[in-house]
């Protein structure tokens, strides 16, 4: 069975929200209606979103590193926010394992996303209706796209390719290679969710560089080892060879 | 949590509703075993129809809680899997079981249909009365367990929640039926005040352990856990928007320690000692409002119980909303 999911790569996102406004433009802008935003700009606004991308930091000033972390419905393989819906609204498509509400049937109860321990559930206040991402469902299903353009909005806008699609239920899948290669984890994974979409660590690129790697040992004219100039004088650079 | 008011009157009006009509069907049973003298058909007809009044303004309060009550009915279909749905299921069958028990008593219904052994004669409202406190449980539990089969919300995934919910709700139902019988100036105050008193001890008893073990537990999760990153200083500097959104408002409850603690005094007095206190002070002094007094104090003690249920969970998604820059 096929079990699409987002893998992504928290050594590359550098947080610049990419994926956030190409998913609202994208989803908001399709046949399942717009996702609303209330006093949009105004004080305090607020609004429907699938996708966020939050920021962590770990360690104490200066040994800081910054975590942009991009967060949304991870389409978890055994999803507790599906069973507890009352009206059947809420389900999990059998031939590709994407979480979808039917915004037809949903009564905007709530339930699903108290469910929920990720948070990845907002109501609509307008349309009065739960709403989660879809993983551009109607995108990644239509035939009549190119092949290479089937993939999440999210996924085409991202500028550093932090985030990869495809399914990890394929060994071979780039999504299933980089999890399997790279430490790829899911989050929460206490509770026996399964999350389908995973992260990939931060990882540190170090190479080893000898001394006579920098100097040319070898250099017959010897430049390095020139006294060097005093202030205002000559450089390397002005003379001419 | 953020506490909802549809779902704080929806639970506390279904519970004093349900425990009415348990308290009506205990009297007839006790009538019937000749423990107590046989009770007017006026005094079931009244208390069915009170309790048809809390379930229906439960029902109207839990509209509110939705976004498209227009399409409720659709909340019936999972019952197989939601216990949200169950109640959906349940919840009318209770009231058209509450609703024949006052009719077959306003038909007066009460001749006997067979008998059992030659000793228990059966009439229909016997049989609706047994199917109606069936049903009645059945709500309880599918009550309850819409909160205790939550497993990521520590604080609601415990049978005490059922207990709870058992428990406090036959205490204002029967707190209701002492209240009515005085009222009405039949003979079963006193009968009905010690049921009240013995639901509201087993009540304060479950919710005592619950608070208990509320103040104890720690989150299984934790931030590390929550965005993957095992270190031990991580601290959040933005959350994704600088305005609010759903995931804030609908999983914080805002109020302050201070706050809490205070409801929890006065829910914890009006819940359980001043009713208990005020029937007593009833059976002393023969009071006819002393018992409807019980009641009321202690119906808005339940809505706060109910308040302080809601405040006391705390979601893990709230790991994701620690702080901002
Ligand atoms: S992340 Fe939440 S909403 Fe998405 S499938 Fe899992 S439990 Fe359901
Ligand atoms: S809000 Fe909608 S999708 Fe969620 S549980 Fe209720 S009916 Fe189902």
């Amino acid at each position: 069975m096929t079990q699409l999911a987002l893998v992504i790569d928290l050594n590359v996102c550098v947080g610049c929200h990419a994926c956030v406004t190409s998913c609202k433009e994208w989803n908001t802008s399709g046949w399942a209606g717009p996702m609303t935003d209330q006093r949009p700009y105004d004080e305090d606004p607020t609004g429907t979103f699938f996708n966020r991308v939050q920021t962590y930091e770990a360690g104490v000033f200066p040994d800081t590193e910054t975590y942009h972390f991009p967060k949304s419905c991870l389409h978890c393989e055994d999803p507790p926010c599906v069973p507890v819906c009352p009206t059947g609204a809420s389900y999990k498509r059998e031939d590709n394992g994407v979480v979808l509400v039917d915004y037809d049937k949903c009564i905007g109860c709530k339930y699903c996303s108290w469910a929920c321990p990720y948070g990845a559930r907002e109501i609509d206040e307008k349309l009065r209706v739960m709403k989660k991402c879809t993983l551009c469902i109607d995108r990644i299903t239509d035939t009549s796209l190119p092949e290479s353009e089937r993939k999440p909005a999210c996924v085409l806008a991202c500028p550093t390719s932090a985030r990869l699609f495809g399914d990890i239920h394929d060994p071979n899948s780039n999504v299933s290679v980089a999890i399997r290669e790279q430490g790829g984890y899911p989050l929460q994974p206490e509770w026996g969710t399964k999350p389908a979409n995973h992260y990939l660590p931060r990882r540190k690129t170090r190479i080893q560089i000898h001394e006579d790697e920098l100097v040319r040992a070898d250099n017959p004219l010897k430049k390095e080892e020139l006294p060097s100039l005093p202030d205002g004088g000559e450089t390397l650079d002005d003379v001419a060879w | 949590m953020h506490p909802a008011f549809s779902v704080i009157f929806l639970t506390t009006l279904l519970g004093a509703g349900q425990g009415l009509f348990l308290a009506l069907y205990t009297g007839q049973l006790y009538a019937l075993a000749n423990l107590l003298p046989d009770q007017s058909n006026d005094f079931y007809i009244m208390g069915s129809f009170l309790s048809m009044v809390l379930l229906i303004a439960g029902l109207i309060a839990s509209v509110f809680h939705l976004g498209r009550p227009e399409r409720a009915w659709r909340a019936a279909t999972q019952w197989r899997t939601s216990w949200l749905s169950r109640e959906v299921v349940v919840l009318p069958a209770a009231m058209t079981l509450t609703f024949f028990y006052g009719l077959f008593h306003y038909l007066g219904w009460t001749q006997s249909l067979f008998t059992i052994s030659d000793t228990l004669p059966v009439d229909a409202t016997l049989v609706t009365g047994a199917l109606g406190t069936l049903v009645s449980f059945l709500l309880f539990l599918c009550t309850a367990m819409i909160y205790a089969s939550l497993r990521f919300v520590k604080a609601w995934h415990t049978p005490l929640t059922v207990a709870n919910f058992l428990f406090l709700g036959m205490a204002s139902g029967f707190m209701l039926a002492a209240a009515l019988s005085a009222y009405m100036g039949t003979n079963l105050v006193a009968f009905y005040g010690t049921w009240a008193v013995v639901a509201t001890t087993l009540g304060a008893i479950s919710r005592g352990s619950s608070l208990y073990r509320n103040s104890k537990f720690r989150c299984k999760v934790d931030m590390q856990s929550a965005i993957g990153v095992h270190h031990s200083q991580l601290h959040q500097k933005a959350q994704g928007f600088m305005g609010g959104s759903f995931n804030t408002r609908e999983y914080f409850h805002g109020k302050s320690d201070s706050f809490l603690l205070m409801i929890r005094y006065i829910f914890l007095l009006m819940v359980f000692v001043l009713p208990v206190l005020m029937i007593l002070f009833a059976y002393l002094s023969e009071s006819v409002r002393l018992p409807i007094a019980a009641f009321a104090i202690q119906y808005i003690g339940l809505v706060l119980e109910r308040y302080y249920f809601f405040t006391e969970a705390k979601h893990p998604q709230n790991l994701y909303y620690q702080s901002m820059a």
